[in-house]
């Protein structure tokens, strides 16, 4: 295994791992369920990202370079995660549904 | 380099492991809940992946695209359950 592949395979754990923990800590953390939902999307879904993307580098060096299937979960997880989380608002929505407030800067229009 | 690091991210996907579980039996709606076991997953997919790499050998691979693709089914599963409950958020799911 090169050099550069194990300083980047240890640079993405790191970044993984820590985007992860902020990830999760938002959804903890966070007051409303829209931001919850925000936090873990994008912070939990890019720290799973790169540790797969660790996994991924380090056994193309591991076995010789023979294959790409360690790529599958990857593409997977950055397909499928905002799938879910667009579901999840919807669901969201459907059950707590906005009520329009009246703009006080607009004059009343409708008689 | 990649030994250094190692202990240091699992223990962080294992905290993260706990938060998610925090928010999951906290959570003040059902949609939360559901948003928990979502990122569990996802941070169980990459504890999984840095188990791997700690032991040298992919054997949790299979398990990997298996935690990924029903976690997925499940997720949706759940939210259009969620999608489809009659009563607004008066219905009695949490």
């Amino acid at each position: 295994m090169p050099m550069w592949a194990d300083i980047c395979v240890a640079v993405l754990l790191i970044v993984g791992a820590l985007a992860a923990l902020i990830g999760t800590w938002g959804m903890l953390r966070l007051p409303d369920f829209m931001t919850r939902l925000h936090a873990p999307t994008k912070a939990a879904t890019l720290g799973a990202g790169c540790a797969l993307a660790a996994l991924a580098l380090r056994f193309y060096f591991v076995e010789g370079g023979s294959s790409l299937r360690y790529l599958i979960p990857l593409g997977f997880v950055f397909v499928t995660a905002p799938v879910s989380a667009h579901m999840l608002a919807r669901a969201w929505r459907a059950r707590h549904p906005v009520t329009p407030k009246p703009d006080p800067a607009m004059p009343s229009a409708s008689p | 380099m990649t030994e250094t690091v190692l202990p240091f991210a699992i223990l962080a996907y294992l905290l993260a492991l706990l938060l998610c579980g925090v928010r999951l039996l906290r959570g003040p709606s059902a949609e939360d809940r559901v948003l928990a076991l979502d990122t569990l997953y996802v941070v169980a997919l990459a504890l999984i992946a840095a188990l791997s790499i700690a032991l040298g050998h992919p054997f949790n691979f299979e398990g990997v695209l298996a935690i990924a693709m029903l976690g997925f089914v499940g997720t949706v599963a759940a939210a259009l359950y969620l999608l489809r409950v009659k009563g607004g958020s008066n219905a009695d799911v949490g």
